[in-house]
């Protein structure tokens, strides 16, 4: 008996232990699947599995004609849907040769900096709650409900919303829309010193995330990564301003960098998004110009609702477009748009008829979950949930 | 049920001569409707979000809408939770963790539907997805809506609870 513990160095034995996180996790961010070795708590091998969301938007948007297929796009990443809009339609108008009038152009970008503003809100929001803090997710989670209410005043819908349409967006906004905005904006700033209050220099926060999952520039642009993951590591690459679409242009706004590529810069980076955007919304309604807000292109959008009810010739219009889609010219496009992920790009590939022949989605967030196995293999176990928080995916844009 | 055996258990008191009364503190009532209203006034839902619909629930949970004032508190565990939202578009890779989730959820459980998708299928109907979840799952409550709003939820968590204040006891049946 005075032995037993004698040989404990030579008999103890470590085994490599296989977890299965997701696709049923609470920090997953939905229903991404990381199968994990671990040896103790070192995360020896992360493999990601997606495609439990996949949903097949690809092919169906090749049975839609191109208006039809608009609400899909909506789907792709649903925290951001007025962005993914925003992407859709500006690929769409350049395969048709078409343009937006230049005051649907800033409706567009102001409402896509809405977007952005309300998924940086959640990604911060779910972020902070994987690593342990409720508070600022509550916090947050209002000033979303508040952008959200302004969509519905916009256009009825609070998610899903399908405002921009190919040719300029859907409606002009009301002046009551207008207002409330703009107070929102002008109280926004105070509302970030607030999160910024309980977070940035939180000693918990730091600890989790300060040197977690760390990146360099190079390396960041072999993975493929866009985006605020990109912009962490030190990379000035932002699609607003190396191409810029809409009003992005005419508006003035900075893009912040991040220095050594971990996790708290990647925060800092989409927190002083979070300002640029809001920034980016005041000169908007501040330069907001008048005049139409859908382009005078018969042949490629759809004529307006109260003329259809009224006029023979408008009715067969809306009818020959719903039904066969526009006649577009035999071609390939490529756009690419800076959704709060990253970089998405639509594809398409036209063979004359009223439906893409191919619509593929460059999504930022299937690139991203690529890159899970380079942050957090030789890490610790609670290292990968900062890391899936910090690269923000949405698995409905991933599996598509 | 067995608890209360003959009117005589109870406890009378005299009010007047000749008449007795049942002592204070003391309401009849069914056992069926204490343990129902005990069950849904901490109704406790699993944490799983699927697609789209996740992102509302979440809205529904946080501060401007705030489940927890129902007694509603999201559980991390299938073992815990009373009952599921079914909260987005399931497709066929999935299902199967959906049932298995159901499945490790202890008696009674409920689901409840929300959106079009896991009610039908919605606009996906692919080679991918499951046309409605109710073709592997027993469904409570389905919530339309692409993606319904919060409203709709707590209309869809009340009509669960009016349903669970109708339940009659087969407790044995449950394991």
């Amino acid at each position: 008996m005075d032995n037993l513990f004698d040989d404990t160095e030579t008999t103890f034995e470590t085994k490599q232990l296989t977890v299965s996180l997701g696709p049923q996790h609470p920090a997953t961010h939905g229903v991404l699947r990381l199968d994990l070795d671990l040896n103790g708590e070192t995360v020896v091998k992360c493999t990601p599995y997606v495609g439990y969301l996949h949903r097949g938007i690809e092919k169906l948007g090749e049975n839609k004609t191109y208006f039809a297929a608009l609400p899909l796009s909506d789907r792709l990443d649903y925290i951001s849907s007025m962005n993914n809009n925003v992407g859709y339609v500006n690929a769409v108008e350049k395969l048709f040769g078409i343009e937006a009038p230049e005051r649907a152009k800033f409706i567009r970008t102001m409402v896509a900096e809405m977007g952005r503003l309300s998924s940086h809100i959640v990604w911060l929001g779910t972020h902070v709650l994987d690593i342990g803090a409720t508070t600022p997710f509550l916090l947050a989670m209002t000033a979303r409900e508040k952008i959200l209410d302004l969509f519905e005043i916009l256009c009825g819908a609070r998610l899903t919303v399908s405002y921009p349409r190919i040719g300029g967006v859907r409606n002009d906004i009301s002046q009551q829309f207008l207002d409330e905005l703009y107070a929102f904006v002008l109280d926004f700033p105070s509302r970030m010193d607030d999160y910024e209050t309980l977070v940035t220099e939180n000693r918990i926060w730091k600890e989790r995330t300060v040197d977690v999952g760390i990146i360099s520039a190079e390396e960041a642009i072999n993975w493929g990564l866009t985006g605020g993951t990109l912009r962490g590591s030190g990379v000035d690459y932002d699609v607003r301003k190396y191409a810029p679409y809409d009003a992005y242009d005419k508006v003035d706004f900075k893009v912040p960098v991040g220095v050594k590529g971990d996790c708290y810069d990647r925060y800092l980076v989409r927190v002083g998004e979070m300002r640029e955007a809001n920034k980016i919304i005041q000169q908007c309604i501040e330069n907001l110009p008048a005049g139409p807000v859908m382009a005078e292109a018969p042949k490629f959008t759809l004529p307006p609702k109260d003329l259809v009810m009224k006029d023979m010739e408008h009715l067969i219009h809306q009818f020959i477009l719903i039904t066969k889609g526009p006649t577009v010219a035999e071609g390939e496009v490529y756009v690419g748009t800076e959704v709060p992920k990253g970089e998405l790009g639509f594809y398409f590939i036209s063979d004359g008829t009223g439906k893409p022949y191919r619509m593929r989605v460059r999504a930022p967030s299937f690139v991203h979950a690529s890159v899970m196995p380079r942050l957090c293999e030789g890490g610790l176990l609670a290292d990968v949930i900062a890391n899936i928080g910090t690269i923000d995916i949405v698995l409905g844009e991933c599996d598509r | 049920m067995g608890l209360i055996t003959s009117p005589t258990a109870l406890s009378l008191v005299e009010a007047e001569e000749g008449t007795k009364i049942l002592a204070p503190n003391i309401v009849i009532t069914s056992f069926d409707k204490v343990i129902n209203w005990a069950r849904v006034s901490s109704l406790w839902p699993m944490t799983f979000g699927l697609a789209c619909c996740a992102i509302e629930m979440m809205a529904v949970y946080a501060s401007h809408n705030d489940l927890d004032r129902m007694g509603i508190i999201p559980r991390g565990s299938p073992r815990q939770s009373d009952f599921m939202f079914v909260a987005g578009t399931v497709t066929k890779k999935m299902s199967e963790v959906v049932r298995r989730v159901y499945d490790q959820m202890p008696e009674p459980r409920y689901v409840i539907s929300v959106g079009s998708c896991a009610n039908s299928g919605g606009i996906f109907n692919t080679y991918s997805t499951v046309q409605g979840c109710d073709t592997f799952l027993p469904v409570d409550v389905y919530i339309p809506g692409c993606p319904p709003r919060p409203e709709a939820f707590i209309e869809g968590i009340i009509k669960l609870q009016e349903k669970m204040m109708r339940e009659q006891f087969h407790w044995s049946r449950w394991r």
